[in-house]
């Protein structure tokens, strides 16, 4: 299945990427090659078939909720792109 | 010394070599062969000599030592050393300095290892040559004009170049086998859950293992008895015990019955490939072994599959890189979203934008039963043919690779001749078996072939032992390249 310029640009906003008008134009070109070959799952008979997410069978297991070390703050913050005090800065969030 | 593997160069330092001169040896290595080979992204001389002047002390203090103890491992760039930058091959990372370990640093610690650099790798793991790097591709040790294979190229060129005689990798969809196949190295991916993933920068979490590189199958028994084992802070990490992987390596499995299945050997693979692969399934009907011709009727579907699975996981996975708590952000003035937007525009090489655009499309809504869903189905009739292939089959065997090492630049504009160079690789992980490569030739110019050997859940031991029955019988492990 083809995908439009007008898709392209949608999904690129949902995942958050700024991409130029020449990166959509080869993205479409690209997506859609990628999504006819996958398309050949579509001869695949799956009635009745589970999905499977997670390749072995396992259970749940719970830990013991118990206090252990965290991160000390300098550590924490000393990947921060813009560090203020103890606070990780970002742009402002509210108008 | 630096043609020498983990096991040999720790009976020498019983012998009186010293860890330090063990380590100056693969420091020289690097210095003289890096320029060309490019397998490292990161190297600290003075941290490698202090490491291993620590093991000498313990030595000569006659402390208990550790399985690996002065034995140099080069680490993929993908997993976190504390105070050691850790890029990942991107560029969105290329400041990131982790504050902790990942639990294979912490095990390879333990085991008095030398940890003796970093690797260069396809950005986030998605690649099959390294030429996804945001940083320099590298290149064959066998031939400087191909590509190593990858994503974890760097890893498997640092052991086949000699600068280093173990390593660790990590394998989505072949990123351990095939780079092993294409250098001339042994190379296991893990049963999923065996090996904890804590401390692997993720790139599609249901795929993802941690994995051995090295010259022979003693040394990834080691290798792998030193990173296996149970971790709590990984939650599929499985709570198993861990067989003694070293000691039973050298008994062959009798009877033997082997799986080809009929779809490894079909369109697209190499004679060249295809003959060696068969001289050493003969080898093994020769050692009593019985070949059953066995039918993996889905594994056609496997490419497909994994890159909707794994994009999808790797879209909602990769989502953390925003700017805000660590690695690039945007110098441009905007506001938050687009401040988002620019980091990860800017941040992100072409290939991990697109993997992200394809899985997000892929779990959007109105596109995700058709794509996302469909896809989880027919995974689970690829691990359908194995459980059917293993009822009657010890292990399946075929090619790792179509080719050989292919010339850098040949495949790297399009993306799906790319994908498929992992074609017979892709179906274990969506199954969460084992798989490992190991050498098995030659083509007539000189380039590594390997045999791709597939045991069933947590049967790394009998796959190993598999695997050492055909070492035995060659001596594909002892060629090193002319560098």
């Amino acid at each position: 299945m083809a995908i439009s310029p007008e898709q392209v640009r949608w999904v690129a906003n949902l995942a958050r990427l700024d991409l130029s008008p020449a990166d959509l134009a080869k993205m479409t070109e690209q997506l859609s090659a990628i999504l006819a070959y996958v398309d050949q799952l579509k001869q695949v008979p799956t009635d009745g078939v589970e999905p499977l997410a997670h390749p072995l069978k396992v259970h749940n297991v719970f830990r013991a909720d118990e206090p252990a070390g965290s991160l000390p703050v300098n550590d924490a913050l000393a990947n921060s792109p813009d560090r203020r005090g103890d606070y990780f800065g970002v742009p402002a969030v509210l108008e | 010394m630096i043609e020498r593997t983990a096991v040999e160069l720790l009976a020498a330092q019983e012998q009186g070599a010293t860890a330090e001169s063990v380590t100056r040896s693969f420091l020289d290595a690097i210095r003289q062969r890096d320029s060309r080979v490019k397998s490292f992204l990161h190297v600290d001389e003075t941290s490698a000599l202090e490491q291993a002047r620590a093991v000498d002390a313990k030595r000569k203090a006659k402390q208990p030592l550790g399985p690996l103890a002065g034995v140099p491992v080069a680490i993929k760039d993908v997993l976190c050393v504390r105070g050691v930058p850790t890029t990942c091959g991107s560029k969105i990372l290329q400041h990131f300095v982790p504050p902790y370990d990942a639990h294979v640093i912490t095990a390879l610690k333990n085991a008095d290892a030398v940890l003796i650099g970093k690797t260069n790798m396809d950005e986030f793991a998605m690649g099959s040559s390294t030429e996804n790097s945001a940083y320099f591709t590298t290149r064959n040790p066998w031939d400087l004009e191909r590509i190593p294979g990858g994503s974890s190229g760097g890893s498997a060129a640092a052991v086949a170049a000699c600068e280093a005689p173990l390593s660790l990798g990590s394998d989505t969809g072949g990123s351990i086998r095939q780079p092993a196949s294409l250098c001339g190295i042994v190379g296991l991916k893990p049963t999923y859950g065996r090996v904890s993933r804590y401390g692997l920068v993720a790139f599609a979490s249901s795929l993802d293992q941690i994995g051995p590189f090295t010259h022979d199958m003693a040394d990834c028994a080691l290798l792998m008895q030193v990173i296996a084992g149970h971790d709590g802070r990984d939650s599929t990490s499985i709570d198993r015990p861990v067989p003694a992987y070293t000691k039973s390596l050298d008994m062959p499995v009798k009877p033997l019955t082997i799986g080809v299945p009929k779809e490894f050997f079909g369109e697209g693979l190499d004679p060249e490939v295809e003959a060696a692969v068969r001289q050493s399934l003969r080898l093994y009907e020769s050692q009593g072994a019985r070949l059953k011709e066995v039918s993996l009727p889905n594994s056609p579907y496997a490419v497909a599959v994994y890159y909707l699975v794994a994009t999808a996981e790797a879209s909602s996975n990769l989502a953390r890189y925003d700017g805000m708590h660590y690695g690039h952000r945007t110098k441009e003035k905007a506001d938050l979203i687009a401040t988002y937007s620019k980091s990860r525009g800017e941040g992100f090489g072409k290939e991990v934008q697109r993997r992200i655009m394809l899985g997000t499309y892929a779990l959007s809504s109105g596109y995700k039963d058709a794509y996302y869903v469909k896809a989880l189905k027919v995974r689970r009739l690829i691990k359908d043919d194995f459980d059917k292939s293993f009822a009657d089959c010890d292990v399946v065997m075929g090619p790792t690779a179509p080719t050989a090492a292919f010339k850098a630049g040949e495949k790297a504009d399009n993306p799906l001749a790319m994908y498929l160079s992992d074609i017979y690789t892709i179906s274990c992980n969506l199954a969460g078996i084992a798989g490992i490569s190991v050498p098995c030739g030659f083509t007539k110019s000189g380039l590594p072939i390997g045999l791709q050997i597939l045991a069933g859940p947590f049967e790394e031991e009998k796959l190993l032992r598999i695997a050492r029955m055909h070492e035995k019988a060659t001596d594909w492990h002892t060629k090193r390249p002319k560098l």
